[in-house]
């Protein structure tokens, strides 16, 4: 496969980019092109390329690297086998790939699995949710609300101050404020600040002071040593290996008893109760008034970055056995051109079509038409740049992901999607959530139609699904107690009881933290014959399709106001507000370059 | 029949164990040369017989999740492929401060890898007292599970290297 650039010698169609010295200019002339880079992994990679007018972005190219391939893995292989090596195909999103794979096997074989397996599973993912979305906030998406340079001069009685006013967390004392703002300032006397290197730091974009920056340097800090606490829930209920290892077929493979130390008894459930407590807590304390307080320095955020408008959720957290999405907590469904006050349209995995029109493969039927998972094709046929180039736009194909479609329309899913869809479907605890949030900005529901509604999206759907663990957990211990220890349910393990010579078909949707996740499976003669995994971040970061719609990144980055085209921050906000899944899979290290990303400006 | 792993035993160093040393393989093995330090983990654990205070992890594209291991106190030995730019198949290996640190500014959570791992272990209060990268120019990292021929050559080497280097810190090997 040395015709893919996605995972070959990179060195014959990156940009010439050189570290750009353009200075911000007061006259900008009229047309510019940013383009950014990142370049730390050898494979393929993201890149987003955007058109600047008199300040505004008029246009976008999302160009993201191959994540197919898994197929020609997974051919021939037993179905039972799918989730481990699915789940190696990122290290954060493990979990998700193991469920969405379990789940399509499980609907090909007709199986229903245990309740206490429905509880564990959601009690995984739950934990994954948290986890997550937590380290997205402060280590990912933080630094780009936050200066951390502008730390260094805050006071810290000041802070305290204002650490008191948004919460009753109780690290709140000027001399704790102190000794970060010192541990901040021996990081950077000792020239470590290279660390946070190609940080933005004084851009003119930045609007947090000095106090609510050196206070979230502290909770930078203090989300590190929560998530690792955190993650023994995990830990806990994966096996010995820190990837999982209790997954299965039919249910998972954690023995439950009432009284063994090698199963999961009663009391071990009080303990991971006491994880999950402590999670919730920290979010409620920390997490959620902190997102609240950047975001009401930054108002202009949340009348911006929308994008098309269209939401889909597959839904997740069942609360019964079986697989009507009537029971899913998160609840499933599609919502059209914002509209908050419909109820959602169910989903009908049938009207899902990947295109390749504008993505550089060519489909045995034609590229105009778009093609089910189930009769997915992965065709490569590059006809990108061969030399140096610096943009793609104009170019007919420009991306290694396809293009999903729901209906024919592109969709955006992940956080923002799964609050809107849980809003119009009347989800209690969502809407309380949303309402008291917009309350507390000062905003309208229209305010969720942006970037920042996005990140505001992720802390609601935090809180309420970390308010779910205990009821999960409880859940289990009763029916412990109760002598239910039923985890898995063998009656089509045996290959023998599948139906012999004849093909079957199931797809497993899940929801991950990034988006909707689906898995199609199809299995002859007992083996996998063609596999299609379809991730959140080829809903939203594809390119345009047959009818040149524009994918939700792209769309969400039109409109948006640049002030300094050689520090395109803005875009970055908004990217990441969608918390992209790229360059997942490759962990080389690069002695040669250790730059990040590049940003490349050209005047035209 | 099926092996029910069992849950609740979180792989750890004994309590009383000192002197601690940590070998994490890192990689993804579905990316063929990708996956070298994870085999080479792998390999490691099926040969030979480690003290208990030796901890062998398969971290595989696990980011910050490794943070908890990664104590000040400990010695570390780090598994990976390595871009150099050097022929195929070449051992690396790296010491201290020539192992690239970061936290950068990046697209995308899933770029948190080793760079990040150490980054994130040192502004929180300490990187471990010894760090040792041993790598390997990887030949290809298209999607398959099973390593190059060129990477299967080297791996025997980088095996010796790594029994070595494990040596040289005073671990005895069975």
């Amino acid at each position: 496969m040395t015709e893919n650039p996605g995972n070959g010698d990179h060195k014959t169609y990156l940009p010439n980019i050189s570290k750009s010295s353009t200075a911000p200019s007061n006259s900008p002339p009229p047309t510019e092109t940013i383009v950014i880079d990142p370049l730390t992994r050898i494979e393929g990679h993201l890149r987003i390329e955007v058109k600047v007018e008199n300040g505004v972005v008029t246009d976008a190219w999302s160009t993201g690297p191959m994540f197919r391939g898994i197929e020609l893995i997974l051919k021939g292989r037993d179905p039972r086998d799918a989730w481990v090596i699915t789940q190696r195909i990122c290290g954060v999103c493990t979990t998700v790939h193991a469920i969405a794979s379990v789940r399509a096997v499980e609907a090909a074989l007709s199986v229903t699995i245990p309740d206490n397996a429905r509880l564990l599973r959601n009690v995984i993912e739950g934990a994954q949710f948290v986890h997550d979305h937590v380290i997205h906030f402060y280590h990912l998406h933080a630094l780009d609300w936050v200066d951390i340079v502008s730390a260094l001069t805050a006071d810290p009685t000041k802070t305290s101050v204002l650490q008191k006013s948004i919460s009753d967390w109780s690290n709140n004392s000027p001399e704790y404020f102190q000794q970060v703002r010192d541990r901040l300032q021996n990081f950077v006397n000792g020239g470590q600040l290279g660390l946070f290197g190609n940080g933005y730091w004084g851009h003119p974009a930045y609007k947090l002071p000095p106090e609510g920056n050196l206070l979230a340097v502290a909770h930078y800090l203090e989300a590190l040593e929560w998530q690792s606490k955190y993650i023994k829930l995990h830990a806990r209920l994966g096996g010995k290996n820190p990837h999982p290892q209790t997954y299965l077929v039919g249910g998972m493979a954690i023995p439950l008893d009432k009284t063994s130390s090698a199963a999961i008894t009663p009391e071990k459930v009080e303990d991971l109760k006491t994880l999950a407590r402590d999670g919730l807590d920290f979010v409620n304390r920390v997490y959620l008034p902190d997102l609240l307080l950047i975001a009401s320095f930054y108002p202009e955020w949340t009348t911006t970055g929308g994008g098309h408008g269209n939401f889909m959720s597959f839904g997740d957290f069942p609360t019964a056995s079986g697989s009507d999405p009537a029971n899913l907590w998160m609840p499933r469904g599609v919502v059209l051109n914002k509209a908050l006050g419909q109820p959602p349209q169910p989903v009908d995995q049938q009207l899902i079509q990947e295109y390749v029109t504008h993505s550089w493969y060519d489909y045995s039927s034609g590229d105009q038409q778009g093609r089910h998972p189930f009769v997915g094709e992965t065709r490569p046929n590059y006809t990108g740049p061969q030399e140096e180039y610096s943009t793609l736009a104009g170019q007919e194909k420009y991306s290694w992901l396809k293009s999903p479609r729901y209906n024919g329309i592109p969709m955006e899913v992940g956080p923002l999607a799964r609050v809107v869809v849980a809003y119009a479907s009347g989800h209690t605890r969502i809407r309380e959530l949303v309402d008291w949030v917009l309350r507390s900005l000062n905003v309208g529901p229209e305010a969720l139609f942006s970037t920042l509604g996005r990140v505001a999206a992720r802390g609601i759907e935090t809180v309420a699904i970390a308010e779910q663990m205990d009821g999960w957990l409880d859940q289990l211990k009763t029916n412990i107690n109760n002598g239910d220890l039923k985890i898995h349910n063998s009656s089509k393990w045996n290959p023998a009881t599948w139906p012999a010579n004849t093909d079957i078909q199931g797809y497993g949707m899940t929801e991950a933290p990034r988006g909707g996740l689906g898995h199609w499976i199809h299995i002859r003669n007992g083996k996998i014959e063609n596999y299609q995994a379809v991730v959140p971040t080829t809903w939203n970061g594809s390119p345009r399709d047959a009818q040149n719609q524009r994918g939700p990144w792209e769309e969400a980055l039109v409109g948006l106001p640049i002030a300094d085209p050689a520090k395109p921050l803005e875009v970055l906000r908004t990217i990441h507000s969608f918390d992209p899944c790229m360059a997942c899979a490759v962990h080389i290290v690069d002695v040669n370059n250790n730059e990040v990303m590049k940003v490349y400006v050209d005047h035209s | 029949m099926l092996t029910i792993p069992e849950p609740y035993t979180v792989p750890d160093w004994p309590l009383d164990a000192t002197n601690k040393v940590l070998v994490l393989g890192l990689g993804n093995m579905l990316l063929q040369d990708e996956g070298i330090g994870v085999r080479a983990v792998e390999h490691l654990l099926a040969t030979y017989r480690f003290p208990d205070r030796v901890l062998l992890l398969d971290g595989g594209t696990l980011g910050l999740d490794l943070l908890p291991y990664l104590e000040p106190d400990i010695d570390l030995l780090i598994l990976d492929a390595v871009h150099a730019d050097l022929t195929p198949g070449t051992l690396i290996r790296l010491e201290g401060e020539r192992i690239p640190m970061a936290l950068a500014q990046k697209m995308s959570m899933h770029q948190v890898g080793l760079q990040d791992l150490l980054a994130a272990c040192a502004f929180r209060g300490g990187l471990p007292k010894r760090i040792v990268l041993w790598g390997m120019q990887p030949d290809r990292l298209d999607w398959g599970t099973e390593l190059t021929p060129v990477a299967q050559a080297a791996l025997p080497d980088l095996i010796r290297e790594v029994v070595s280097e494990l040596e040289g810190w005073g671990v005895k090997l069975q």
